[in-house]
């Protein structure tokens, strides 16, 4: 019965993001698994620099995906070390064994707004492409991993949510997804010092919307 | 199922019309003051309702679950029930024109100016030109550009208030995908 709730987007009706909300760190849950192994020289994973990041290329082993990127070695975080260092300091032999800890990449804030932008011609494609007139747009959008629910409304701004995707019957999605558009007519909207189309920044949407959220996991319903 | 009559079982949001119809008498007195000009307060009330209007909408959309409007006679619906949700009064719909395309509001009273007597300098004053920009901005979020204006007023000695509604076009440009 009982719902996993990823992410909740809101996409202003000219495609912009205006919020987001990353459940998966507040509640702790598996999806950002985080491992920590010892290696010894010389290392039999492969890694590349890609965007600032060192990424598993090549060499999956105890519970470390190709995809993963390197958070720390030996419990120090790499932000800050440019690629060179990190490098120079992993082909060393004198610097094993070594403490290497892998996680799931984070989407940034600039990726989460490449993406929400992403959606939007996306879900105008669907609507072109649909054999009937009348063609809502994209409003489930499944996977093996996550199942996406998205919801337009008549003014056009999108509602979508990112949850677990082995959802049986009446899982109470579609009544969060309209108890979102409750909050932000009430929290955002009614704030006079929000203005239109630009991002959410309301503690109160933020506190009601987790509530929302935490009450859908628990119940199904709201 | 989470709606019951329309505000959610939680909402305690109802307020007294008193205190909303002196806050908003206070509002429009300031106004006169800082503008002294009876035609430049008109525009200004017309304005602060279009901001209203903009985000009020997504309020009633929220609440009611309410489709997109195939002709203005729907519209007109809509409308009537808005005002019962949001100043619990329900104006009459009449005069609609040949054409469709034009119908009036009847308010038997003013609802913002319950207690209000119009001094002689302000005889040009629309006192509830709130409503018109609130209407007139709702309208257009959801892609309906209408003109709308005071024909008749209890205050100025009619019988009854009468806001006149007139289409004006549907805006195409920014029509969200997936709707037409």
């Amino acid at each position: 019965m009982a719902t996993r709730i990823y992410n909740v987007f809101i996409v202003s009706k000219s495609g912009g993001l205006i919020y987001d909300y990353d459940h998966t760190s507040s509640s702790g849950t598996v999806h950002n698994l985080e491992v920590e192994k010892t290696f010894g020289y010389p290392l039999d994973i492969r890694l590349i620099s890609e965007n600032r990041k060192m990424i598993v290329e090549f060499g999956a082993r105890d519970g470390i995906a190709t995809g993963h990127v390197l958070i720390s070695m030996n419990g120090i975080s790499i932000e800050g070390m440019s690629e060179e260092q990190i490098k120079e300091f992993i082909q060393k032999e004198e610097n094993f064994p070594l403490n290497l800890k892998f996680g799931r990449p984070r989407l940034s804030t600039n990726e989460k707004i490449v993406l929400a932008s992403m959606f939007y011609p996306f879900f105008a494609l669907a609507v072109q492409l649909s054999p009937e007139l009348g063609s809502s747009g994209i409003k489930e959008l499944e996977t093996d991993t996550f199942k996406l629910y998205c919801n337009q409304t008549l003014t056009g701004v999108k509602f979508i949510i990112v949850a677990e995707s082995k959802i049986s019957g009446s899982s109470g999605i579609e009544s969060l997804l309209d108890k979102i558009y409750e909050l932000y007519a009430d929290y955002a909207l009614k704030n006079p010092f929000y203005s239109l189309e630009m991002p959410i920044r309301a503690d109160l949407f933020d506190t009601n919307l987790a509530l929302a959220i935490d009450q859908i996991e628990r119940t199904g319903f709201i | 199922m989470s709606r019951v009559g329309g505000r959610s079982s939680t909402d305690p949001k109802k307020v007294s019309g008193e205190l909303f119809s002196l806050t908003y008498g206070s509002l429009v007195a300031q106004i006169l003051k800082d503008y002294e000009n009876v035609d430049d307060v008109n525009k200004q009330l017309e304005k602060m309702g279009y901001n209203i209007g903009v985000r009020l909408i997504e309020d009633f959309l929220a609440r009611t679950n309410s489709g997109k409007c195939q002709d203005f006679r729907e519209v007109s619906e809509k409308v009537q029930s808005a005002f019962k949700m949001f100043l619990n009064i329900s104006p009459t719909v009449t005069s609609w024109s040949a054409t469709s395309d034009e119908f009036s509001l009847i308010f038997d009273t003013n609802p913002l100016a319950e207690f209000v007597e119009l001094p002689d300098h302000c005889y040009n004053l629309r006192y509830a030109n709130i409503l018109a920009g609130a209407l007139r901005g709702a309208l257009e979020m959801v892609h309906i550009e209408i003109a709308c204006w005071f024909i008749q007023d209890t205050l100025k000695g009619d019988n009854f208030t009468e806001l006149r509604v007139k289409f004006i076009r549907k805006i195409e440009d920014t029509i969200p995908p997936g709707d037409d």
